[in-house]
C-alpha cells in the first residue's frame, strides 16, 4: 500500500476493484465504515455481488480478466471530460515527457515486436532527450508526442459502448462508477483504490496495477492522505516477506539478484544503479551502491573488503527465469532433487494442483516446515496413489506458531510490528529461526570438514547471533536495520555526527559505500535504533488527526507512514487539500511538518535544491508511460487466455508476450463457463492454518461451488447437492452453493454464465475436499508470472464425481 | 460484528459468578472482563492471517494460553477480531499440531518420529549432496555463446514463506543465496 488501512477513513471515495475487503480483509472495513459515516462513497466493482458489495452505495459487475478495458473507459472519460488534477499531472507525472519518434502502436501491438521470441525491443519506447540529455518536455502538453497526447489518443478507443461489450458491466452501473471516481481528480477530493489478487492474477496483471496507478495519477490521488494505489496483502507477512527478497529476482530491499553478466560489483552497479543529468531529480536508486555494499557487509562481514569486491562473487547469478511456475515445471520434468518449504503449500496454492503434487514425486528429498500436516507434506499417502510407488524422502519439521517466539511482521501498510513470545514453542516444535540457523550451522560443518563444490560463499557467511541455543532474534533485527563497522564522522549540512564501531545506523541515509556499514535491508535501516526497537512501539498518539500514529510500531521507509507524500503538495509546498494537510512547508522553520517526507529538500519550486516527488524514478515523475514493462508502456486490454469471447479493442486476442502452455482451451462448446477463485473469511489461503481449527470448521465445513439461480435451473442443480468442475486440467467435485450474488455476463450479445469457488481446500487437515486450483491454469503475467487463477473456462455438471 | 454465542454465553456466566462473588450486581458488567483475565500474564501480538496486522492480547496462566482476544489499545482493530482473528486461541491449543519430528523413507506408506538431531544432520546431508552434485560454476548464455561465472546451485528450490517472521525471512534468504540457490521464491508470485 502507499497509503496504510486507518487512512481509508480520509477517503472521499472508496473505489473496490479485484478485492473484497469485507471478506479478506475484514477489520479494514471499521475504516471504511469511519469514512462511510463521514459521508464518503464506496465502489465496488467484482464479478460476483460479494460482502463488500452489500455495503457498497455503487456496485458494477465485471467479467474476470477485463480490468483494463474497465479502467481503460475511465482514463479515458477523465481526460475526455477534464476531470484530471491539471496541475499534478503537468508537474508530477510524465505526462509532458516528448517519446522517442521510434515510438507506434498499431491495432493491438506496441512497436518492436520479435514475434518469434515473443518479446518487445523496450528501447524502441525511450523518452525523445535533448542536448542536455534530460527528456524533452512539452509544458502545454500539445505535442502530438508528448505522453498525454499519446495517452489521450490510445484510450479513446475505450469508449462507453466498446467498454461496457468487452466488461459485460451495464452501461448506467459504469457511469455511475466513473463519474463518481472521476469526480475526486479535484484538489479537495481524494479517491483511494484497494485491489488485491483479482487484479494481479492475470496474464496482464501488471498492467491491471498501472492501469489503477495511471486514473491515479490523472486524478492527483497518489501521495495524498485518503488516496493511493493501495494492494490488500493476503498474509500476515507477505509484506514482509517480499521485502526482505524471498523472490528469485531481487534481494532484500528491492535490489536486483545479480544476473550472469554483471561479472563483477563494478558491472552490477553499473547495471542496476539509474542515472540522471536532471539536478532536480532525487533519483534515490541512485544509491543502489550504498545498499548493495551495506548487505554484502551484513553477509560476509570482515571477510568482505573493497579488494575482494565485498565477496560479491559468491553471490549466484541468474541466468533465465525461475518463478513459482517454472520452477515447477522444471520438478516435473525429474530435474530437481531438492525442496524445502517453509510453510508454504505447493499441492494447493499453485495452479494446476494435480501437475503440481506429480512434481513433488519426483524429488529425491523434500521438507516441510509447518504446524500441520500439509497436501505438500503428506502428498505421498493422498487419495488415489500408492506410497510404495512414491520414493521420495520426506521430513516434516513441527514449527512453532505466531505467539509461541518473537520478532517483527509487516502489514500491508509496510508497519513493522513486533510480536513477544507468550508461551514456549508446542511441544518438541521450533521456531523458523531456530529451523534456519540449524541448516546454516550443520550444512557449514559439512563444509569445513569435507569440502565440496565452492566451499567459501558457505563457510565464509557472517552468522553472529549469540552463543545460545537459539539465534538471539534481536541481534538479527539489529543486523537488518545495521551499523557502523567503525568510528565515523558524518557531516549532514550543518550537523556533524559522530558514530563509534558497532553504533546502530539512524536512517538509510548514513549507509555507505566503501564497507563502512552494514545493514542487511536498507528498507528496515531506522527500525532498530540506539534509541531501541521502533518495531516494539506502543504510543497512540496521533498529532495530525490523520491517523497516522506515527509512533506506534514503525513503518518502512523512514517511518513515512504515506509515501510519496511531496505529491500532496503543489510546487510551493502548499497542501492541495488544506482539508487534510499530510504534510506542508514551514516557510518560517524552513522545514516540513506533518508525516516524515519523502526527502528532507524544500519543495520543488525551490531552484537551488528543490526535488521532484516520484524519487524512486530516474526522471522524477510518475509514470504515466512506462519505460520498462515487458507488455507496452500503457496498459492495453487483453482477454485472458481462456476466454468466451474475443478481443473487441483489436486482433490481438491475448498478452502477445505470454506463451500459452498446452493444457489451456478456449473451446466453449466443451466448457461454456467462466470460472473464477476466491477467498472466504472463515478460512485461509491454502487452509492449513484454518482447516484444523474446530471453531472455523464449524462455520465453513466443506468446498462449494457457487453458481447462479439461472445456471442452476438450467442445469438441474439444487442447493446442496453435489456436482463436478471441470477444465482442461481435470475435475473436482464439491456441494452446490446456488445464490443470486453470481449471474451471468452479457458478452458480445450472448449470456454467459459464471463458476466461482473457494481455493481453501484439500486432502490434509480436519475439514478436507477437493482443490479449486485442479482447475486452474499455469500461465501467468508477463511481468511477474504470477498465474491466472481469476479467469478460466470450465463446466459444470450435476451429480459429481460421478457425472 | 459484536461478540459470538459462545462468548456471550461465556461471558454471561462469568458476569453471573462476578454478581455472586461481589455481591454488587452495579458492579458487573455482560462480559467482566476484569475477572475473565485476572491474575493472568498479558503478552501483546499480531495476528498471523491476513495484512491488517490486528493487535492481539494473549493471556497465559503456568506456560498455557487460556485466552487470546483483540488488544483494544491497538489503532487499527481497535479490540476488534474478525473470526480468524478470533480464533487464534485455537492455534496455541489443538491436537493436530505437529508434536514431534516425522520422517518418511522412500517408498514408505507411514511417518516415523524422529529426532531433531538425527534428522538435521541427514536433511544438511542431503543438502550438500544435492548442492555439490548440481553446483553450476559457469554457464554458457545461448545469445552470445560465452561462458559466464553463476555459482549458482540449480539442483534444489526454497520456498516461503510469507509466514515467517521478518527476521525468519531475512536468514532464510542469507543462506539460501549463500547456498547458491536461485530458485527462492514464495506466496508474493501467486
Amino acid at each position: 500500500m502507499t497509503n496504510h488501512w486507518i487512512d481509508l477513513k480520509n477517503s472521499d471515495v472508496i473505489f473496490t476493484i479485484g478485492c473484497n475487503p469485507a471478506e479478506n480483509h475484514p477489520i479494514s472495513f471499521k475504516w471504511i465504515e469511519a469514512a462511510l459515516d463521514s459521508g464518503a462513497k464506496l465502489i465496488s466493482v467484482d464479478p460476483r455481488y460479494t460482502r463488500t458489495s452489500s455495503k457498497a452505495d455503487i456496485y458494477a459487475q465485471i467479467r474476470p480478466g477485463t480490468d483494463i478495458a474497465f479502467l481503460g473507459g475511465m482514463i479515458n472519460f477523465a481526460l475526455q471530460n477534464n476531470m484530471i488534477h491539471e496541475e499534478y499531472v503537468r508537474e508530477y507525472t510524465n505526462a509532458t515527457f516528448i517519446v522517442s519518434e521510434q515510438f507506434d502502436f498499431q491495432d493491438g501491438m506496441f512497436c518492436a515486436f520479435d514475434d518469434q521470441e515473443k518479446v518487445y525491443d523496450l528501447k524502441s519506447w525511450a523518452y525523445a532527450t535533448g542536448a542536455d540529455g534530460k527528456p524533452k518536455r512539452d509544458m502545454g502538453m500539445k505535442d502530438p508526442k508528448c505522453v498525454y497526447q499519446l495517452m489521450k489518443n490510445h484510450y479513446k478507443r475505450y469508449d462507453l459502448d466498446t467498454v461496457c461489450a468487452i466488461t459485460g458491466t451495464k452501461k448506467e452501473d459504469y457511469l455511475k462508477v466513473t463519474k463518481a471516481f472521476c469526480g475526486t481528480g479535484r484538489a479537495d477530493k481524494s479517491g483511494t483504490i484497494l485491489y488485491a489478487m483479482g487484479i494481479t492474477q492475470s496474464t496482464h496483471g501488471s498492467q491491471n496495477v498501472r492501469a489503477v496507478a495511471l486514473l491515479q495519477m490523472l486524478l492527483g490521488n497518489i501521495g495524498i492522505a485518503g488516496g493511493g494505489v493501495n494492494a490488500l496483502r493476503g498474509e500476515s507477512n507477505v509484506q514482509g516477506s517480499t521485502d526482505y527478497g524471498l523472490l528469485f529476482h531481487i534481494l532484500p530491499g528491492y535490489l536486483k539478484s545479480p544476473e550472469f553478466d554483471n561479472v563483477d560489483l563494478k558491472a552490477y552497479l553499473e547495471k542496476w544503479t539509474p542515472k540522471t543529468k536532471d539536478p532536480k531529480s532525487a533519483n534515490w536508486w541512485g544509491n543502489t551502491p550504498k545498499y548493495t555494499v551495506s548487505l554484502l557487509k551484513a553477509w560476509y562481514g570482515e571477510n568482505a573488503t573493497a579488494e575482494n569486491d565485498f565477496c560479491y562473487d559468491y553471490l549466484p547469478k541468474r541466468m533465465g527465469n525461475y518463478s513459482y511456475v517454472k520452477v515447477m515445471e522444471k520438478m516435473g520434468k525429474g530435474e530437481l532433487e531438492g525442496l524445502v518449504c517453509m510453510g508454504m503449500n505447493p499441492a494447493v496454492g499453485g495452479p494446476d494442483s494435480v501437475a503440481a503434487r506429480n512434481a513433488l514425486g519426483k524429488l529425491k528429498w523434500l521438507v516441510t516446515a509447518d504446524l500441520w500436516e500439509t497436501e505438500t507434506s503428506i502428498f505421498w499417502k493422498r487419495p488415489g496413489v500408492d506410497p510404495k510407488s512414491i520414493q521420495t524422502e520426506v521430513f516434516m519439521l513441527p514449527a512453532a506458531s505466531s505467539i509461541e517466539k518473537e520478532g517483527s511482521i509487516s502489514n500491508s501498510g509496510r508497519w513493522a510490528q513486533w510480536r513477544y513470545a507468550a508461551v514456549h514453542p508446542l511441544a518438541d516444535s521450533r521456531s523458523d529461526l531456530h529451523i534456519i540457523d540449524e541448516f546454516y550451522k550443520r550444512v557449514k560443518a559439512l563444509y569445513a570438514k569435507q569440502g565440496g563444490a565452492f566451499p567459501e560463499p558457505i563457510t565464509k557467511l557472517a552468522w553472529n547471533y549469540g552463543a545460545g541455543h537459539e539465534p538471539d532474534v534481536h541481534l538479527v533485527a539489529k543486523e537488518i536495520n545495521g551499523y557502523f563497522t567503525r568510528d565515523m564522522t558524518i557531516v549532514d549540512k550543518d550537523k556533524t555526527l559522530e558514530f563509534k564501531k558497532g553504533d546502530q545506523v539512524p536512517m538509510f541515509k548514513y549507509l555507505q559505500d566503501d564497507g563502512s556499514t552494514v545493514s542487511g535491508c536498507w528498507i528496515y535501516c531506522g527500525s532498530y535504533t540506539k534509541e531501541g526497537n521502533q518495531m516494539a512501539r506502543r504510543d497512540a498518539s496521533d498529532p495530525t488527526g490523520l491517523g497516522l500514529f506515527p509512533k506506534w510500531s514503525w513503518c518502512w521507509p523512514v517511518n513515512r507512514r504515506i509515501i510519496y507524500n511531496r505529491a500532496s503538495v503543489n510546487p510551493a509546498g502548499e497542501p492541495f487539500n488544506p482539508k487534510r494537510p499530510l504534510i506542508a512547508w514551514d516557510l518560517l522553520e524552513k522545514k516540513w511538518k506533518g508525516d516524515v517526507p519523502d526527502g528532507p529538500w524544500p519543495p520543488m519550486k525551490d531552484d537551488k535544491e528543490g526535488k521532484y516527488p516520484f524519487i524512486m524514478l530516474p526522471e522524477g515523475h510518475g509514470r504515466l508511460y512506462a519505460l520498462d514493462m515487458k507488455d507496452g508502456p500503457f496498459p492495453e486490454h487483453y482477454e485472458p487466455v481462456e476466454s468466451p469471447a474475443r478481443n473487441l479493442l483489436s486482433k490481438v486476442q491475448s498478452n502477445p508476450v505470454v506463451k500459452v502452455p498446452k493444457n489451456v482451451s478456449s473451446d466453449t462448446g466443451k466448457f461454456p463457463y467462466v470460472g473464477t477463485t476466491y477467498r472466504v473469511t472463515e478460512h485461509w489461503q491454502a487452509g492449513a492454518m484454518t482447516r484444523s481449527l474446530p471453531w472455523l470448521v464449524e462455520l465453513v465445513p466443506d468446498m462449494f461451488v457457487e453458481l447462479s439461480e439461472t445456471l442452476a435451473k438450467q442445469k438441474g442443480i439444487t442447493q446442496g447437492e453435489k456436482v463436478k468442475v471441470t477444465t482442461e486440467r481435470g475435475s473436482i467435485e464439491a456441494v452446490a452453493l446456488v445464490t443470486s450474488r453470481l449471474k451471468p455476463f452479457n458478452v458480445q450479445g450472448k449470456m454467459v454464465e459464471q463458476v466461482g469457488m473457494p481455493w481453501h481446500f484439500g486432502y490434509a487437515g480436519l475439514a478436507t475436499g477437493d482443490s479449486g486450483n485442479v482447475l486452474t491454469p499455469t500461465v501467468g503475467c508477463a511481468n511477474t508470472g504470477i498465474p491466472e487463477f481469476k479467469a478460466f473456462l470450465c463446466n459444470i455438471e450435476k451429480g459429481g464425481k460421478a457425472a | 460484528m459484536g461478540i459470538s454465542r459462545r462468548q456471550f454465553l461465556q461471558g454471561g456466566a462469568l458476569a453471573g459468578a462476578a454478581i455472586a462473588l461481589s455481591g454488587k450486581p452495579g458492579e458487573a458488567s455482560v462480559d467482566a472482563p476484569d475477572l475473565r483475565t485476572k491474575g493472568l500474564k498479558a503478552t501483546t501480538t499480531i495476528c498471523p492471517f491476513c495484512s491488517v496486522g490486528c493487535g492481539l492480547i494473549v493471556h497465559t496462566k503456568d506456560g498455557k494460553v487460556v485466552n487470546a482476544e483483540g488488544d483494544p489499545q491497538h489503532p487499527i482493530n481497535q479490540g476488534s477480531l474478525c473470526p480468524k482473528g478470533g480464533a487464534l486461541f485455537q492455534i496455541a491449543n489443538n491436537e493436530n499440531r505437529l508434536q514431534k519430528v516425522k520422517y518418511r523413507a522412500p517408498g514408505s506408506d507411514k511417518w516415523e518420529d524422529k529426532s531433531w538431531d538425527w534428522a538435521m544432520d541427514r536433511i544438511a546431508q542431503r543438502m550438500k549432496e544435492t548442492r555439490d552434485k548440481s553446483f553450476k560454476k559457469t554457464e554458457i548464455n545461448k545469445k552470445d555463446n560465452k561462458e559466464y561465472v553463476v555459482n549458482r546451485t540449480d539442483g534444489m528450490a526454497f520456498f516461503g514463506g510469507a509466514g515467517l517472521d521478518n527476521e525468519e525471512c531475512y536468514l532464510w534468504t542469507k543462506f539460501a543465496r549463500a547456498m547458491g540457490v536461485g530458485q527462492l521464491e514464495h506466496q508474493a508470485r501467486l
